[in-house]
């Protein structure tokens, strides 16, 4: 790494050292923070990035190494101490208070005097010069995802930070609200602030970063030009070796529709949840579906209608190889093929307390004879599955027959994928199947959807990630505010397109897809 | 008028308890942690008035000897339940049968013994009219106070007040204090003022009925206090009834309070989402911070 002299470093972390007993998440680690300077710090998940962000945030302490602010050594006792030095730090799971208000959760963060109407009316100045707009009297409750980021933002930039962290701000954005950010960020930057941005889009990185850490295992293995870089190259370095790109598809789904939701309309079942309203869909045998969209626009909510963890008002809402699933329950369902894998893996998808053969029989118990049969649980036979499941997708565990809790979020996220997959359903549904995976783990359960589709079932994603909906889907549908939009081919949706749908501007995107047909290669 | 005015003052009489007991029980239930040992901080405080009343002479030595009571249960209940991080619903009950024994140990010299009673206007004392100014008090200082935002903040999301930098567990274990001092104090209006005697067993529920109100309340104090008023009507107008003699049975009449109490919880909660907009998030929840 080479030093500049000529300006002393607004941030530096010499030989970072952070253990959680015999784990070591950052090791020695160096860094350096400019002013003015948009810093990427790149990993992969578990690379050691959040705990390292939390040690310069305060939120945790180094078990050895030194911080230097301004080339002056410095401890961060708290996080109030990191926001009294000028640190400001933006959260990927945000730590706003659902129930109070935009302007009580920023009063929160800030000394002095407490008098909300003067705040409010800072918050309005502020929000408008940033383009950032926002309602300070809001519940946050009922802020949508990007509203909330633009809280915990103009919550910082009320601090005048001088150091600006943000962690993965991007992924719960549409495009073109990543697009605001990135304006407001290179603003920030011009005005002399440094940003410390945590993110595993490289293409992203590659655009409005100048430098780049990154860490693999906990160390730092790179610091480079972002900009000189390929995001092949960053993968590399991230990962420590290639990524196989998912094999390419097959030829145009040709098989009947497996799965059909016809006109599926939902109330809401909380205060935070989402209404889902009149949603069609078909999905043949041999296709991945992919439904994108932004957190918290009903995602959740059609899994629990599809799975059957919410049953419809009737029958033909939800149909299973043409048969009314509507008011059946998941083990119906289960009986008559289908699988579904939901969001959280630990609480949902599997019950973290209970080894992985118990898990087995969680979703098998009503299907499959050799795990249980005459109101007993077969051990032998669920031990058999998920050993198998093991096997097939390379679940690395400790020991034989673990704790689900004990596997690491990708491993255990392969696991519950698989598992389902074992029973080679005709229809899997998949919410989030890749979230909070790395790199391998996510290549390995991509591919293994594209496989079960050839196979000739039916494969519904609901995923946020663009990427991956564009390496996996053959349509893709967005879901924005509980409704759903027109399925179209992957090759004729671009990312602009599904951020119009994401952002509710059908037809915006509409009249983007009539375009790309009459001029598209494929007419 | 002349036969209104009894009636009033003795529905006051049987809401007041209520009010200081609920109010008290809001507050720490804002702060995320569900205190079931009301009950059992409130006959302590009961007790434990009525025992320095009668030592000493002094009804109002009486009622810092009960704030102090239930705040020493509470100090016990947030040693568990916050240093310790017990489970707060069996913690709580375990403190409110602690209390209901440990209340009759103590007091067997004090049945039966009389005391000076507060001062009063018509059953009307200084306890009455604390009970709307803490009503008041509170209120403003959970919606118009930095202070109050903060125990509002810790009830709704402990992780992110905590990664602020706010003590999570010092204002937790205020807001027990402060809860334990109210229930102390309302057992204290029982034994110094309601009655004012000690009999064992004498709150006879009430903890529980003001833990009730809370939720009947939506976390509101003034709320709060028009339920407890509502209760108190109710009980003293099942007890008039009574007298006329009209047919009805007198159990039914005397469970007629805790029955409506049902009803109209049922019937609140039958809102969900509203009830679930105005729960404390973290309610219940154990804080353990990260090392």
């Amino acid at each position: 790494m080479k030093s500049v002299p000529a300006q002393t470093p607004l941030l530096e972390a010499r030989k970072l050292t952070k253990t959680f007993g015999a784990l070591t998440a950052n090791d020695a680690v160096d860094l350096v923070v400019r002013e003015g300077e948009i810093h990427a710090l790149l990993g992969e998940n578990g690379a050691g990035k959040s705990t390292l962000v939390k040690m310069l945030y305060g939120a945790l302490q180094p078990t050895s190494g030194a911080l230097f602010w301004k080339g002056e050594a410095i401890a961060i006792a708290n996080p109030a101490a990191a926001r009294v030095l000028g640190i400001g730090m933006v959260f990927q799971h945000f730590s706003l208070f659902e129930a109070l208000t935009a302007v009580e959760n920023i009063a929160l963060a800030l000394p002095g005097d407490f008098d909300l109407a003067a705040l409010s009316q800072r918050i309005t100045t502020l929000s408008a010069d940033y383009g950032l707009p926002l309602q300070p009297s809001a519940t946050i409750a009922d802020l949508s995802v990007g509203e909330r980021q633009r809280v915990e933002i103009v919550r910082c930039l009320l601090q005048n930070p001088k150091l600006l962290i943000l962690d993965e701000p991007t992924s719960v954005l549409t495009p073109q609200e990543a697009e605001q950010l990135f304006i407001t960020l290179k603003r920030l930057a011009a005005e002399g602030c440094a940003i410390l941005y945590i993110s595993h889009r490289l293409e992203e990185v590659r655009r409005i970063c100048q430098r780049a850490t990154i860490l693999r295992q906990g160390r730092v293995v790179a610091a480079c030009d972002p900009r000189r870089e390929t995001p092949a190259s960053l993968a590399r370095l991230m990962v420590g070796g290639d990524i196989h790109a998912v094999r390419a598809h097959r030829d145009e789904a040709a098989g009947p529709v497996r799965l059909k939701v016809n006109e599926l309309s939902l109330p809401p079942d909380g205060p935070f949840s989402v209404a889902l309203k009149d949603i069609s869909l078909a999905v043949r045998g041999g296709e991945v579906f992919c439904i994108a969209g932004v957190a918290g626009n009903g995602q959740s909510e059609l899994f629990d209608a599809l799975s059957g963890e919410r049953l419809a008002d009737y029958g033909h809402a939800v149909e299973i190889d043409d048969q009314p699933a509507g008011r059946h329950g998941v083990n119906w369902r289960r009986r008559h093929g289908a699988a579904f894998v939901p969001e959280e893996r630990l609480g949902h998808g599997a019950v973290p307390m209970f080894h992985l053969s118990d898990n087995v029989v969680l979703t098998r118990h009503a299907v499959d004879a050799t795990v249980a049969a005459n109101r007993r649980v077969l051990r032998p036979g669920a031990r058999a599955i998920a050993d198998r499941v093991i096997a097939a997708f390379d679940v690395r565990k400790g020991k034989p027959d673990p704790e689900a809790r004990a596997l690491s979020g990708g491993n255990l996220q392969k696991y519950v994928v698989g598992r389902e997959m074992d029973r080679n359903p005709g229809v899997l549904v998949v919410n989030q199947p890749t979230w909070g995976v790395d790199a391998g783990a996510a290549a390995t359960i991509r591919q293994a959807l594209v496989d079960l589709a050839t196979r000739g079932a039916a494969v519904l994603v609901i995923s946020q990630d663009l990427d991956e909906i564009f390496e996996i889907a053959d349509r893709i549908a967005v879901i924005a505010r509980g409704e759903l939009s027109e399925a179209h081919a992957a090759r004729e949706m671009t990312p602009e397109m599904i951020g119009l749908y994401m952002a509710g501007m059908a037809e915006a995107a509409e009249a983007q897809a009539a375009g790309e047909g009459s001029h598209g290669p494929h007419p | 008028m002349d036969a209104v005015l009894p009636i009033l003052l003795t529905i006051i009489a049987a809401a007041t308890p209520l009010v200081l007991a609920g109010i008290g029980e809001l507050m720490v239930e804002r702060s995320g942690v569900l205190n079931l040992g009301v009950e059992g901080m409130m006959i302590m405080g009961a007790v434990a008035g009525f025992g320095a009343a009668f030592m000493t002479g002094s009804p109002y030595l009486g009622i810092l000897a009960a704030i102090a009571a239930g705040a020493a249960m509470a100090l016990l209940f947030g040693f568990l339940t916050l240093t310790l991080a017990t489970n707060q619903t069996a913690t709580g009950l375990a403190i409110t049968l602690l209390g209901l024994g440990l209340s009759g140990l103590i007091g067997k010299p004090f049945t039966g013994q009389p005391i000076t009673r507060l001062p009063n206007w018509h059953g009307i004392d200084i306890l009455v009219i604390f009970s709307f100014i803490l009503t008041g008090a509170v209120a403003w200082f959970l919606f118009r106070s930095r202070a109050g935002l903060i125990v509002r903040a810790v009830g709704d999301n402990h992780t992110s007040a905590h990664t602020l930098g706010y003590p999570v567990i010092r204002v937790r274990y205020l807001a027990v204090l402060f809860g334990g001092g109210c229930a102390g104090l309302a057992g204290g209006y029982l034994s110094l003022s309601y009655t004012p005697q000690w009999i064992e067993g004498m709150t006879a529920g009430k903890g529980w009925i003001a833990l009730a109100l809370v939720v009947f309340a939506s976390w509101r104090p003034w709320r709060l206090l028009a339920g407890a008023y509502l209760f108190g009507a109710i009980s003293i107008l099942a007890f008039t009834v009574q007298t006329f003699a009209l047919g009805i049975p007198s159990q039914f009449l005397s469970a007629l309070p805790y029955l409506v109490t049902v009803v109209a919880l049922v019937i609140i909660s039958r809102n969900r989402l509203m009830l679930r907009a105005n729960t404390p998030a973290c309610l219940g929840r154990p804080f353990v911070p990260d090392r």
